[in-house]
Order: structure tokens, then sequence, then C-alpha cells
């Protein structure tokens, strides 16, 4: 079997508990991503997702274990590996633009100024900004300005895209023009990413995977689940798929009862679930009374 | 608001002409008395020489040397334009030493902790120093009274450069720094497109600071170091008892401290940003 293209072996991280002691955020984080697979990753507030991600970007470093993309291991930030950050970390004195080609101009240092500018221009049409392409990131929205980190990370083509729960301070309004812009972007270019959110809906529309973590200390990826809705997706209609309800149930069952317990495969792989399978087929959907875990749901999105 | 504009110029201008006012009605020479007494024949009169004189008299005095403030007739009659093209000069040639040291060594201090920790008692000690103690020490080593105005102005510009840029630059966002991180950034490359323009405000705020203490300390070195410069000028005036002079030239440091601050502050606008 050939070497998967992203392998994340035996990832833990410690800290010391400000007692003499050690906490351990998380311990023997274990998974693999192929190339052109959208990974969400969800787990309670303090779990260790974000640790997770940085260290994949190559700001953090592990106490223990390796990451390894391309048969190379990771060790530092590199641009290969794109990141856009929960708080758009755009650099507040340039233009939307030039946040973009200041990224271009540094993944690619020969492109002649029409190319880099050209090349940026396009990305931000792809997310409907030309009209502000000459403001700075002080008079754009929130969605504007995680609108031109998404733009400046895709423009830079990187290999794998790490998400860090990109819309949870947009209103759910703008979140959902966003990530039908995000679906769009992607169904484009087929990156390969991997994203922290919170929201399951979110998780469900993008993501041809989902891990699930348990709750820290010594959190676990535990769960790999399989969604098996077909892409090309779009939020208006995706509740209409059977599979999306099978998968959302699973999803929020987890949060609320079992994240506290749940435990991986004896190697540490996650245990690899497939909640819809077997009901590929659309049938009449029944109209539900709203049950116990949708209200959880909505706690867990808020 | 063009309404309040106006209003607050000719508010400004209403105090203007009462104080000119009062201090005119203040300066009036005594009525002619009838006879010197004993006292004033004695002082042969010097005394209407010797008091304030009045605003009319400054003004008259202002349009002579500022209609031609560039003459020069020897070491002690120079114009006004002159002595203060000479305090500049000095104060800007400090300040850009000042600035090609402070610049360079803020970013070291400010990106690394250890010269931070290592250099800080030194700072400590050094910065609250008058600048005007320096100068004996200035002139025995220097030997030269223009350099050592120069490195007076030197020494006290240089602090609030220095701890603005390093606190400027030690403060810059984590976030922004990761940008440069992830777009594989080398050293100088961050240092010049993001921390430069991230700590810029910040920095330019410790230059407007200094420009002002290195004007306020030039007339202070000039009036010991004599020779030249607006500080000499006033020195020179008042013991040649022409207070209208003095009046004049102390209003000229005024404007002359004011256009340096506003140049800065023209900067500084130049270089802020918006979170
Ligand atoms: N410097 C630190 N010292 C001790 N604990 C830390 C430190 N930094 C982060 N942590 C802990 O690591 C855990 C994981 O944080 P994070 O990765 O941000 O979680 P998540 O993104 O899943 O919410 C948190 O519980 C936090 O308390
Ligand atoms: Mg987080």
């Amino acid at each position: 079997m050939s070497k998967p293209f992203l392998e994340v072996d035996g990832l833990s991280k410690v800290y010391p508990d400000g007692q003499g002691g050690e906490l351990t955020v998380f311990e023997d984080i274990r998974f693999a991503l192929e190339k052109g697979e959208f990974v969400c990753i969800i787990g309670h507030s303090g779990c260790g997702k974000s640790t997770i991600l940085n260290v994949l970007a190559g700001l953090d470093e592990a106490s223990a274990g390796n990451v390894v993309m391309n048969g190379k291991e990771v060790k530092g930030p590199g641009l290969e590996r794109g990141v856009v950050f929960q708080n758009y970390s755009l650099l507040p004195w340039k233009t939307a633009l030039n946040n973009i080609v200041f990224a271009v101009k540094a993944r690619w240092p020969g492109w002649s100024k029409e190319k880099v500018r050209e090349h940026s221009e396009r990305y931000l049409k792809m997310v409907g900004l030309e009209h502000a392409m000459n403001r700075k990131p002080s008079q754009l929205s929130g969605g504007m300005r995680q609108r031109v980190s998404i733009a400046r990370a895709f423009a830079t083509q990187p290999e794998l895209l790490l998400l860090d729960e990109p819309f949870g301070a947009l209103d759910a309004l703008t979140r959902g023009v966003i990530q039908d812009e995000l679906v769009k972007i992607w169904e484009e270019t087929r990156q390969t990413v991997f994203m922290i959110t919170h929201d399951v809906d979110e998780a469900i529309l993008l993501s041809d995977r989902i891990f699930l973590m348990s709750n820290g200390p010594n959190a676990r990826i535990a769960e790999s689940v399989k969604v098996d809705i077909p892409h090309p997706r779009a939020r208006a209609t995706i509740f209409q798929n059977p599979a999306y309800h099978k998968t959302r149930d699973y999803l929020v069952d987890f949060l609320v009862n079992r994240s506290g317990s749940a435990l991986p495969e004896q190697d540490g792989s996650p245990k690899v679930v497939e909640p819809a399978k077997g009901i590929a087929q659309p049938e009449p959907a029944a109209a539900e009374p709203e049950t116990k875990s949708e209200t959880a749901a909505r706690a867990v999105n808020a | 608001m063009a309404s309040l504009n106006i209003r607050a110029a000719l508010l400004s201008v209403s105090f203007l002409i009462v104080a000119l006012g009062l201090w005119e009605m203040a300066t009036q020479p005594p009525e002619a008395q009838t006879g010197m007494s004993e006292y004033e024949m004695l002082m042969g009169g010097a005394d209407q020489e010797s008091r304030v004189p009045p605003p009319s008299a400054v003004i008259k005095l202002a349009w002579a040397e500022l209609s031609n403030p560039f003459y020069d007739a020897g070491a002690n009659d120079k114009g006004i334009g002159i002595q203060l093209a000479y305090s500049v000069y000095r104060v800007l040639t400090g300040y850009l030493a000042a600035m090609a040291i402070a610049l360079p060594l803020g970013f070291l201090i400010g990106m690394s902790p250890l010269m931070y920790k290592a250099l800080n008692p030194y700072i400590q000690v050094l910065r609250p120093i008058s600048p005007l103690a320096w100068m004996p020490l200035a002139l025995f080593i220097i030997q030269d009274s223009d350099a050592s105005a120069i490195f007076v102005i030197f020494i006290c510009s240089i602090w609030p450069m220095l701890l603005n840029t390093a606190f400027g630059v030690a403060n810059v966002r984590q976030d922004w720094v990761n940008v440069a991180r992830t777009h594989e950034l080398g050293p100088i490359k961050t240092a010049l497109t993001v921390i430069l323009p991230a700590a810029a405000p910040t920095i330019l705020t410790g230059m407007r600071i200094s420009i002002g203490i290195a004007w306020l300390v030039i007339v202070a070195a000039e009036m010991l170091v004599g020779g030249t410069g607006i500080g000499y000028y006033v020195w020179n005036e008042w013991n040649n008892l022409d207070l209208a002079s003095v009046i004049f030239s102390i209003l000229m440091i005024g404007v002359v401290g004011m256009l340096l601050d506003l140049a800065l502050g023209k900067a500084q606008k130049l270089v802020e940003y918006k979170e």
C-alpha cells in the first residue's frame, strides 16, 4: 500500500500543570489524510484541536510524535501548508488586494508584478470581493475579512489547507453565505483541507470525513465518521438527504453523550464509522417533531 | 464643522488682541517727570531702557529681523534665520545619529528577550541623566563645542526612540508574525514587511517625543557652548539687555518647535493603521 499524503503519528502535547506535575492535553493522536480530502475535526472546547492544527502548520511543537507530509517530516511552517486563522490575521496596513499580493509574492518570488496582481485579483473575485479590493481590513466587515483571508490561503495553492474555526466569529447568516463560497471554491480546486469547527451542520456540508475528539485531558481522536453524501453539495438542499440526518444524529449523540468516554481502536487509529451506510437512496423524508438531540445540536452550534 | 473652526479662530484672535493690549498698557513708560530723582540721575536715565518692551516694539523688531533673516555681519551679529538654521542643523544631526542607532538596537532588544534583559539595566541608569550633565565630559573628550552640542542632542533623543522601538517590536501581534512564518519570509523580510509596519506607529510616537526633547535641550546646550545658534542668541541678547530681541527669539523657538512637531505628526499619520 502506498503511503498516505499526510500521516500523523502518535502526537501528544504535555504542559506543566502549575503544581509541579504535568498535564497531557491530548495523546497518541494518529490519523492520515488522502490528497483532495476535506476533513473536519469536532470536539469540545479545550480538547486541543487548535494545538493539533498548529502542529500541522509547523507553528507549534508537539511533545511527542511526528507529522509526515509527502514523505517529509513537518518541522516548521511552510508555504505548502496554508493557514486560515479564526481571527483572520490580515495585515491591517495593507489593502484587501495587497494582503493577497503579499502571499502570492512570497509563494512565487519570480512572478512579474502583473502576473502576481492578476492572480491575486482572480482569487479575490472568487470570494466576491472585487469591489472591496482597495479597502483596508478595518473598513471590511468580519465576513468580508474572513473571505479575504480564505482567498489569501487558496491563492497560494498550498498542498494542505488548515482552517481553524474560520467562521466561528461570524453571525449565522454570513457564515452560511461563506460556507457556500467555500464549497464552491473547494469543488473548483479540490484542495486537501483540514478544518476545525464546532458546527455540526457545517462539518457535514463540507467534509468527506469528520474526526470526533474525546474530551481532554488525555483527549484522543476517537472516531472517524464518513459523510456519505455525494458532491456537489448545497446548503439549501442537503437537508433533504436522509444520510444527512443519520450522520447528524450520530455526531450530536457523540458530542452530548459519549465524548467523555469514547476511545479509538486498540492500535490508536480512530474507529471508522459509517452512520449512513446503506441509505444512499433518498427516501421521502418523514416530518419529525424536533427531537432532544436537535435542541442539543443547537446548543453545540451556539 | 466650519462654523466651529471660524468661531475658534475669532476667539483666538480676540485673545491675542486682549493679551497684546494688556501687555502694551502695562509697559507704557511712566509719565514724564518734572525732574530726575537723584537715583535716576545716577543711573543716567538707563531705567527707561531696561523695562520690558511693549509688544509694538517687539513687532517692529520682528518685522525688521524677518525681512532680512539671513544677514551675516560678523560673529555677534547674525540674522535670526542663520541662528535658527544652526540650531536646526545641530538638532537634526544629533537626532539622525540617534535614529541610526536607536532603531536597529530597538529592533534587537524588541526581538530578543535575552538582549532586552542584558541591556535593560544600562538603559535604566543612563536614561534619567540630564543631557546637559554630559556636556563637560563631551567637551573634554570631543574637544569641540559644536560636536559636543550635537552629542548632547544625540544622547537626549536616543532614549524615547530606543524604548518605543523595542516596545513596539516586542508587542507586534503574534498572528501577524505567524502570517510571515507560514509564508516562509526570512528574518530580514519579516522585519521589514511585517514587524516594521506593525510597530511603526509606536516607533513614530517615540520619534516625536525625541524631537520635542531635542529642541528643548538645544537651547540650553547652546547657551552653554556659545558661538552660534538660537540658544546662544537669546543669551547674547540678554547680555546686551535687548529684551525685545529676547522676546522675539523666544517666540521663534516656539514656532520652530511647533513646525518640527507638526512634521513628525504628519509622518505619524502616514504610518498609522486601524485594526
Ligand atoms: N501554555 C499553556 N500552558 C498550559 N496549558 C495550555 C497552554 N496553552 C494551551 N493550553 C491548554 O491546552 C488545551 C488545548 O487548547 P486548544 O488547542 O486551544 O484547544 P481547542 O482549540 O480544542 O479549544 C487547553 O485546554 C488549554 O488550557
Ligand atoms: Mg481552538
